[in-house]
């Protein structure tokens, strides 16, 4: 068996994950471990200054409430998100986060982050709820913050980088830590903790991506996020929910550049290629998700599935009508050719500079294709479906709301003791690994991070008694986490190619196969997002043949052992999210995916959450109310 | 091919105590080939063109190649980032250039100061009111109760 030393560290709080939500996390742990004298540990796979989804920058910050002004409720953004999740939605998660999310954008621009403003000082919304940023250094200033803060503890603070975690060390239902291993040398982490946080991002690649050769790193999410909180609160045996609610965003075609800007700052239309407005044309089709299709923003799904209609009906390509929009605003100055050359200018840099903060490759496919957006139009399509809790899917753990938002409605389905935690005690969740409080991005999982911290630190003051792992459970997931090295070292000699061997399977081939599976039964881009029972029983069996044939998942080295998780945990990810649309028997997001044998929304029998809870064998399915409260 | 290291360029982060390129990728796709001391891309297809071992290499020695499985040769987009600002140069197939810059921090490197500022005002563990708040929210702490 592979020989790791193991490394053992003894802390208080365990914060999984240096993204969005864990930086947040830290930073409000810092201050309050400070005054109970507690240590606090933070692991990434990563390096905190450009991890998880914002490594490369954001162009805005997607949720800002604006409650100095007035001209904004916490209210109002409840009914937003109820609306734009067609009806699924915690009233009670998303308030507390909308309460909290202002605090934390103001203290991103006081740490740095330049945040645009008009002659009068005021921020420059984008759309509602939408701030514009020069936003190219986001994660690292937010990393940074949370490092000072970590680092006035002394002693008491530690950060660790390039730790992979997996599992997550039980004790008597209570989650006691987490173990991992190094990515650069060959140690083991075990780290107990008496309270543990998990914002461990949401997955992407458990669906074949559009492309597929060189670009197949290049999905809308990046590919370093895989499925580690679904896996590790799943394991834990957290209850999960709305792991149906996938998001499949409509971009630039296959650059996946954002289209925020065009849409809401540029006011594009789009229109297919003979020139018809789908957002006009099929509006009565909204009659059909009756009451969500006829809000206003329409939600984002719906908005989906009206340009999906176009291209299944043979009327693609789908154009950005970026040409039009830029004329549009160029006639508002025919009349003085300067302020027209000056804001065109402007326009001309507002629109790269878009590309530039976030999706660089959107840059490179227009230089190489020479596009001028001023002449023509650019092709936007759907990407292929992704797990992120936070942005416009829904996905993660069921969570306990705050005490002070419930009614005598809610309080005893969505509270119990502490905001945030998982139905795992000491095990707490946040940003995509909690469910059901969409519509939190980047500023709004940062404020989550730091809601759960405070309560986690609260959990270990009330229970300060460190209960442990015993040895055997840790020895029985080091030998586990290890055996593909194991498995690789016994068979790779027997053929002549270490690739192809018949006695076990490589990651980068599991992970195709994964993706083959769920394309073409769970509703993936070549299904044209459609699917139907008996192709998800299909799913489901050839599923249950991949976990098999995972226990002989081979790696030949420290990276590829971190592939091999990764693609367990998309399978995790693939499994509950196949067995949750085979459970819900009704067509409810069209644009996420549509059923085709229960074609309709079905507001009598499934205006509920449908939630998920793994007993160490099988997923086990509850339905659970929605409670409106606002 | 995503990023790629110009060889001649790349002295393999010699004089600094760790790989720049290595420690940076969030993906963990940079490594050192240790025969040759030049760094190399391990797993180009399942590179995001998140640019940060471009933007880190001290000797500009990761540049990018679009996917060449959809993006058409010729274009080249680089960046230079200093410490408050980033320039782009971004280069058309058809030889057209543009330039922009952009400001991408306010304050200096380093000094991220945790409360920035603002005055937290309960120390009670269990009080729904956060660290920095409600000074950092600006407006008056919503709740239903
Ligand atoms: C392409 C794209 C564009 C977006 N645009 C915007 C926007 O314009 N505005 C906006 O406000 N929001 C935007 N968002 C949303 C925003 O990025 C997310 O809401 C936010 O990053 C979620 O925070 P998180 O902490 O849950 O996950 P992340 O920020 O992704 O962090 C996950 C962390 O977990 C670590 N990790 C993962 N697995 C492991 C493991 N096994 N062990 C240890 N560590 C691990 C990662 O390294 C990373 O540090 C966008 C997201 C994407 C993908
Ligand atoms: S561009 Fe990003 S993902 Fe690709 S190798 Fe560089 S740092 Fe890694
Ligand atoms: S950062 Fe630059 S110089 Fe250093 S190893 Fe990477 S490519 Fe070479």
């Amino acid at each position: 068996m592979a020989n790791f030393e193991t490394v053992t560290v003894e802390t208080d709080l365990l914060i999984c994950g240096g993204g969005m939500s864990m930086t947040g996390a830290a930073v409000e742990a810092a201050h309050w471990a400070k005054q109970h004298n507690l240590k606090v540990t933070v692991v990434d796979k990563a390096a905190m200054d450009r991890s998880g989804a914002v490594a490369m920058g954001l162009s805005a910050i997607n949720q800002y409430v604006d409650l100095k002004s007035g001209n904004n409720s916490v209210k109002n953004y409840v009914d937003y998100v109820r609306n734009d999740l067609m009806g699924i939605t915690r009233e009670d998660l998303v308030a507390n986060i909308a309460r909290h999310v202002d605090s934390s954008v103001h203290l991103f621009e006081k740490w740095g982050l330049p945040i645009w403003t008009d002659a009068d000082g005021n921020y420059v919304h984008e759309g509602r709820w939408q701030l514009m940023i020069n936003g190219e250094s986001y994660k690292v200033i937010v990393a940074e913050a949370a490092k000072n803060a970590i680092a006035e503890l002394g002693d008491n603070g530690e950060i660790f980088e390039r730790i992979f975690i997996v599992d997550p060390l039980m004790n008597d239902g209570k989650c006691v830590g987490a173990i991992g291993f190094s990515v650069r040398e060959e140690k083991m982490y075990v780290f107990k903790a008496k309270a543990t946080i998990i914002g461990m991002g949401g997955a992407v690649h458990v669906f074949k991506p559009r492309s597929s050769g060189e670009g197949l790193g290049r999905a809308w999410y990046p590919p370093w996020n895989t499925g580690s909180s679904l896996y590790f609160t799943s394991v834990a045996g957290a209850e999960q929910t709305c792991q149906e609610v996938r998001f499949i965003p409509v971009r630039f075609k296959d650059g996946y550049g954002p289209v925020g800007a065009w849409f809401l700052l540029f006011k594009s239309r789009a229109t297919n290629a003979f020139g018809g407005e789908y957002m006009v044309e099929r509006r009565p089709e909204l009659e059909n998700w009756a009451p969500y299709g006829k809000v206003k923003p329409i939600p984002a799904n719906l908005r989906n599935y009206l340009g999906m209609l176009d291209t299944m009906e043979g009327k693609g390509p789908i154009y950005m009508r970026t040409e039009e929009a830029l004329q549009k605003i160029a006639n508002e100055f025919k009349d003085d050719p300067k302020a027209y050359k000056k804001k065109m200018k402007e326009i001309e840099s507002e629109a790269w500079e878009d590309f530039l903060d976030m999706t660089i490759s959107q840059a490179i496919l227009w230089a190489a294709s020479n596009v001028q957006p001023e002449e023509q139009a650019s092709e936007i399509a759907a990407a292929e479906p992704y797990f992120i809790g936070s942005h416009s899917g829904a996905s993660g753990c069921w969570v306990s709301g705050p005490e002070d938002i419930q009614n005598d409605d809610t309080k005893d389905e969505y509270f119990w003791g502490y905001p945030n935690m998982t139905t795992v005690s000491a095990l707490f969740a946040a940003g995509d690994a909690s469910g059901a409080s969409s519509h939190k991005f980047s500023s709004g999982s940062h404020a989550e991070g730091r809601i759960a911290a405070k309560a986690a630190i609260a959990y270990i003051v009330d229970n300060p008694d460190y209960l442990g792992a015993d040895q055997a459970q840790i020895d029985t997931l080091t030998a586990r986490i290890l055996l593909p090295l194991d498995i690789f070292e016994e068979h790779s000699a027997n053929t002549s190619d270490p690739e192809i061997n018949p006695e076990y399977i490589k990651p980068k081939m599991f992970m195709f196969r994964l993706q083959k599976i769920m394309d073409e039964y769970a509703a993936g881009v070549s299904a044209q997002f459609t699917t139907n029972k008996h192709m998800l029983e299909k799913a489901l069996d050839l599923l249950a043949v991949l976990k098999e044939d995972s226990e002989k998942l081979a790696a030949a080295d420290l990276h590829e052992l971190m592939r091999v998780w990764e693609n367990i945990q998309r399978m995790w990810q693939a499994s509950v999210h196949v067995e949750t649309m085979y459970f819900r028997q009704e067509t409810r997001w069209p644009g996420y995916y549509f059923r085709a044998d229960t074609p309709k929304i079905d507001n009598d029998n499934w205006l509920a959450f449908v939630n998920a809870k793994w007993d160490g064998e099988k997923w086990e399915m509850i339905k659970r109310p929605v409670k409106y409260m606002f | 091919m995503p990023s790629y290291v110009i060889p001649d360029k790349c002295d393999g982060c010699k004089a600094l105590d760790k790989t720049a390129c290595q420690h940076i990728c969030p993906n963990d796709l940079m490594v050192l080939n240790m025969d040759i001391e030049k760094a190399y891309n391990r797993e180009p297809e399942l590179c995001w063109e998140c640019y940060n071992c471009v933007k880190i290499c001290p000797v500009q020695a990761v540049e990018v190649r679009g996917y060449a499985d959809f993006v058409p040769l010729g274009a080249t987009v680089t960046p230079m980032r200093g410490s408050d600002s980033i320039m782009w140069t971004v280069k058309f197939r058809n030889g057209m250039l543009k330039r922009f810059k952009f400001p991408i921090r306010t304050t200096e490197e380093g000094k991220a100061v945790p409360d920035g500022g603002f005055a937290t005002g309960t120390e009670d563990l269990k009080s729904p009111i956060l660290y920095t708040e409600p000074d950092s929210v600006r407006a008056d702490f919503f709740t239903l109760k």
